[in-house]
């Protein structure tokens, strides 16, 4: 019996929510010692004299290394541009390790880094992408000669488009540098040992892991074993290959023990990898009826101290997805990376898409305001149309597979009432102190499920495809083992429903098996929102396959023609006869006895690995509306109502899909309202703990309604699209929306994210 | 996240706490440790020596005398919350340790502990004020009473020396008279940005939370509210003497309107008119 679409509890619930699970750092082999960082607490300086002598004479102290003493091990990162693993002459962000210490527990290690001294020689720092730009900058990597890594000009600005274009609009904009702020802060535990190096590690990608990890250290791949056990969250973040990583392992190689480490919140809000940082200058041209005639956007990624290659495959996911669900007949892109003091920048839920989606909702609002026509009919003009897909769009990355941009957004309407808010929020602004309403919506689109052949070869990894194996157990359960490696998705539960489905096993018999590289069939890993678009539909492709290998063995035992047998009850049935049976259990016992298959075949037949590859990336696309309410007096915003209508195509668990929606959309309110990491104009980071980094919490939070259209993908059999950044990619632009909507009768026409009560009060004074 | 190595005592009695501390150098009394294991967590304190005072169990209780409640200094915001005696005489100090944190915040934080912490961005410290609450302190060289008006010293100095015991805070009863505390943060569980608590009747009383070093008593608003002025009256006088900081969530002038408008909330939510 098909599970899809069924709202089956999870499966990984009962251990977490037990206290069962096991992340690193519960794993403690016997002789492990612990690792610390010294971290830089200058954003830009050299390195005089590192003084760890007093650190080295503390009891329990194994080891303090620096970059002397690792001189033989490579960088990370970008060829030329390469990240040292501990700072080498120059520190060039606040955190940035300068020498790691080896103990024999954590509070020695974090007593012997505070004993390790640096003298540094300060130099001018660039924390920002003003500053790294401008005149007489000082420069991060003397290689570069500036701060710009890549600069990728306009093939046609279209100038001459805008000059004859009867109206235009435009924006800058700031998407906010963002911390992923997983649960699990990053943690590893190398041992090295005679028999190999095992990696225990928080990553979303474990073969990737492996097999850098053992590039890096000239080891073959198969002695080097790498294992994500429970994995606390990822986000994007803990997919880079970050110094720990291989530090642990060349301490435990040296120290012949296993090497911790395990981060601080605060540590890790300085290390692990920011997101966003991206300065936007957009540009529209549109005519009398807000028809939209051309696009141009020029982006500027921040890419922190170090360049790093999925942050630097940011603005190009930004470009290539720029024009959102418009159908637009010129679009000129344009973006570049700068280097800054700063921590480095890459892959954070949704990479790239979410910057998208808020240029062209911003515009798109501030083309219905210029115009005086509401934003929903300036979207819908706009829209592409349902029969015009696949639609091919500026950029070869993007040539979207399907979509209901209009549906999706009749949808919405349905879900409150606008014309009754719309009077509401009049009358409330003809009050002297009754709180302002603001609507604001997001016709939001995103790229996903990576990818095509050749999507993620660009960013390292050996392919694009995702292995799923199956294995039929001799009584008849099912081990699925696969490269998929979720941290919170809820993989373990929907690939079981899938496989329930085309195995006819039951769901409750039915293991999912991930995250360790010696047991698991090479694969690639969960990322950008991949793992049920292509690992799922593996999962329906070896499924298939197995049955028709069982079919054989089932044929054989009701003495019938394999063409007439047919999945039934709990096992298979001669088609027509549904009494002529045999359960699955049976089918799977002998699969192992070669005197009771057919002559011809070989016992453990029922074991079936794929590469699932897919023809194309799938478009996610929904419609969104928030409304808020804001405090005249103290310029609080109160997000009153969240509606969003998702288009995942085919759903596989409705439960996990919303839960999916509701966590991407609270980062995103969390990006529009409250998060933002900042440096001062020194280059101080200025919220690296949680008392002043605000995380927002269900408290925060409104309930949310949820709505669906549902468009199947034409890329895969399921018909899923994937659904793991969507929430973060649609909620931004609709939050500030509705907060520039409840301010518009001021003349406000933009706010830059975090929108703070603060800033909100600015406006209201100036107004005044 | 981890703090320098320390020895841990647990003290039994005040006089245990008061001899273990003597016997000690470098040591420093733990009660709920709310906010003194964060900073040292975050190695911006340390101390050799930990005097537990939190199992002091004569130090945790809430009682009528007569004309005032006594609170033991070990009482934990919970209790403080949920005191019905409190509920019926002093609102005021029974709402506002409702807001502090989070409920496992509340659950292990101390009244004494809140209040000798000191610090400006706190809530009770503001009830102190607003209640006239006196403090005693017991140290070696025997007890004595302060006010709250000349307990809070400087940045998270109290009139608590070293090596002294906060030990009870009284109240005097306001039964029947109004009361509103106005907190403004940006979530839940955060301390205030700005809030203001108000106490209405004999001697009424305004105080400010984070507008400044220290816990803030608004004497001019108090005033004010003594001789009957209207609402918007005492709001124009509650920041002065203040001298609020900028931070990422406020400039010193947001802070300063929303000391105001808090003010004429809080006035309206206990129905005060002049
Ligand atoms: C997550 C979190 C959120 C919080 N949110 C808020 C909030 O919103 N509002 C708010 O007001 N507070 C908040 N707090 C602080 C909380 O209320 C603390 O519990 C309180 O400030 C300190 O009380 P304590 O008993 O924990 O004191 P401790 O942390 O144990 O001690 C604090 C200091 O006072 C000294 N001390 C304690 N008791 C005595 C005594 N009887 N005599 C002499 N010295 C003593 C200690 O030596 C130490 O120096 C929060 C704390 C946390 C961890």
């Amino acid at each position: 019996m098909s599970l899809i679409g069924a709202r089956v509890l999870r499966k990984e619930d009962p251990n977490l929510i037990t206290g069962r699970g096991q992340f690193v750092d519960d794993i403690t082999p016997a002789g492990t010692v612990v690792m610390a960082f010294v971290m830089s607490t200058e954003p830009h300086s050299r390195i005089v004299n590192i003084h760890s002598a007093d650190a080295l004479a503390l009891p329990g102290v194994l080891a303090v290394w620096t970059a002397a003493d690792i001189a033989e091990l490579s960088t990370l990162g970008l060829p030329g541009l390469g990240r040292p693993l501990l700072a080498t002459d120059v520190v060039r962000f606040v955190g940035e390790p300068v020498a790691v210490v080896v103990a024999e527990t954590k509070y020695i290690a974090a007593d012997a880094a505070q004993l390790v001294i640096v003298d540094y020689e300060s130099m001018p720092a660039a924390p920002s992408i003003t500053t790294a730009l401008a005149d007489g900058a000082p420069v991060l990597h003397s290689v570069l000669g500036g701060n710009t890594v890549f600069d990728q000009p306009f093939v046609d600005d279209l100038a001459a488009d805008f000059a004859a274009a009867p109206h235009t609009a435009s924006l800058h904009l700031v998407n906010n540098r963002c911390a992923a702020v997983p649960i699990e802060p990053n943690a590893c535990l190398a041992d090295w040992g005679p028999s190999g190096l095992t990696l225990w590690a928080t990553f979303q990608a474990p073969h990737h892991l492996r097999n850098t990890v053992a590039a890096y250290f000239g080891i073959p791949q198969d002695t080097t074993r790498v294992i994500t056990p429970d994995v606390g969250g990822g986000f994007g973040a803990k997919i880079n290959f970050v110094p720990e990583y291989f530090l642990a392992c060349a301490l435990s190689r040296k120290l012949a023990r296993p090497v911790k480490y395990t981060q601080t919140r605060s540590e890790c809000q300085v290390l692990m990898y920011h997101g966003r940082a991206q300065e936007q200058d957009v540009d529209v041209a549109y005519d009398d009826d807000a028809r939209l005639l051309a696009l141009r956007v020029r982006v500027t990624q921040d890419q922190g101290a170090y360049p790093d290659p999925t942050g630097m495959g940011l603005p190009v996911l930004t470009t290539a997805m720029a024009a959102g669900c418009y159908k637009i007949p010129k679009v000129a892109i344009s973006w570049r990376n700068v280097v800054t003091n700063t921590t480095p920048v890459a892959a954070y839920r949704g990479a790239g898409r979410p910057e998208a989606s808020y240029l062209i909702e911003r515009i798109v609002d501030l083309v219905a305001d210029q115009s005086g026509i509401d934003p929903v009919e300036v979207r819908r003009r706009n829209f592409i149309p349902t029969d015009e897909f696949p639609y091919a769009t500026h950029s070869p990355l993007a040539v979207y597979d399907s979509g209901n941009f209009a549906g999706a957004m009749t949808e919405l309407l349905t879900l409150f009432d606008y014309d009754a808010l719309k009077a509401e929020q009049a009358r409330r602004r003809n009050t002297r102190d009754e709180k302002l309403i603001g609507i604001g919506f997001s016709s939001w689109l995103e790229i996903a499920a990576f990818g095509p052949p050749g999507s993620l070869e660009g960013f390292g990894h050996l392919g694009s495809w995702e292995s799923v194996q199956i294995r039929v157990q001799p009584d008849g359960s099912a081990i699925i083992y696969t490269g998929a490696s979720p941290h919170g998705q809820g993989t373990v539960t929907t690939f079981a429903q899938i496989a329930a489905g085309e195995l006819g096993i039951p769901f409750d018999k039915i293991s999912v098996r991930h995250g360790d590289t010696a047991t698991v069939p090479q694969g690639i890993g969960t990322m950008g929102s991949r793992a049920t678009a292509v690992g799922g539909e593996g999962v329906r492709t070896a499924s298939v396959r197995v049955v028709e290998r069982a079919k054989v063995i089932a044929a054989h035992i009701l003495e019938a023609d394999p063409a007439d047998i047919v999945l039934e009850g709990d096992g298979f049935a001669v088609n027509g006869t549904p009494s002529h049976s045999v359960p699955w259990s049976e089918v799977a016992w002998k699969s192992f006895r070669p005197l009771e298959i057919p002559t011809d075949s070989e016992p453990g037949s029922l074991d079936i690995t794929v590469f699932q590859q897919v023809p194309n990336f799938s478009f996610p696309s929904g419609a969104y509306c928030c409304t808020v309410e804001i405090d005249r007096g103290t310029g609080e915003i109160e997000i009153t109502g969240m509606y969003l209508v998702d288009d995942c195509g085919t759903v596989i668990n409705p439960l996990l899909a919303e839960g999916q929606v509701h966590g991407g959309v609270a980062q995103g309110i969390a990006q529009a309202l409250y998060e933002g990491i900042s440096y001062d104009e020194n280059g101080l980071p200025q919220n690296s703990t949680l008392m002043d980094y605000l995380i927002p919490a269900a408290t925060e939070l409104p309930s949310y309604t949820d709505g669906r259209v549902n468009t199947p993908t034409p890329n895969n059999g399921l018909g899923a699209k994937g659904i793991g950044e969507s929430g973060s990619v649609g909620a931004p632009p609709a939050v500030v929306n509705a907060v520039v909507d409840a301010l518009s009768h001021l003349g406000v026409q933009h706010l830059d994210m975090p929108i703070t009560p603060l800033a909100v009060w600015n406006v209201l004074e100036e107004a005044k | 996240m981890i703090p320098v190595s320390f020895d841990y005592v647990e003290a039994t009695s005040v006089e245990h706490a008061l001899a273990l501390f003597a016997e000690h150098d470098d040591s420093k009394f733990l009660a709920g440790g709310h906010s003194l294991v964060p900073m040292m967590k975050l190695r911006l304190v340390s101390s050799s020596v930990l005097i537990d005072i939190g199992r002091i169990t004569e130090l945790s209780y809430i009682e009528d005398r007569g004309d005032h409640i006594a609170v033991g200094a070990l009482t934990r915001h919970r209790e403080v919350e949920g005191s019905s005696l409190l509920a019926e005489h002093l609102g005021l100090l029974a709402h506002v340790a409702g807001q502090v944190g989070d409920p496992q915040v509340r659950n292990r934080g101390t009244l004494g502990g809140s209040l000798v912490h000191g610090d400006p961005a706190a809530d009770l410290p503001s009830a102190a004020l607003a209640l006239g609450a006196s403090m005693v302190i017991t140290g070696a060289g025997g007890t004595r009473v302060v006010p709250a008006a000349e307990f809070f010293v400087n940045f998270l100095e109290t009139a608590v020396g070293d090596g002294e015991l906060l030990t009870e805070i009284r109240f005097p009863k306001r039964t029947g008279d109004g009361w509103a505390y106005q907190k403004f943060n940006r979530r839940a569980m955060d301390y205030a940005i700005v809030a203001v608590a108000v106490q209405l009747g004999q001697n009424p009383g305004i105080a400010l939370v984070n507008m400044g070093s220290t816990p803030h008593f608004a004497s001019a608003a108090s005033a004010a509210l003594a001789a009957g002025s209207p609402a918007s009256a005492v709001a124009d006088v509650v920041v002065e003497g203040t001298e609020a900081w900028n931070d990422a969530n406020a400039t010193r002038e947001y802070r300063e309107h929303l000391a105001r408008v808090l003010t004429i909330r809080a006035l309206a939510q206990t129905g005060y008119t002049s």
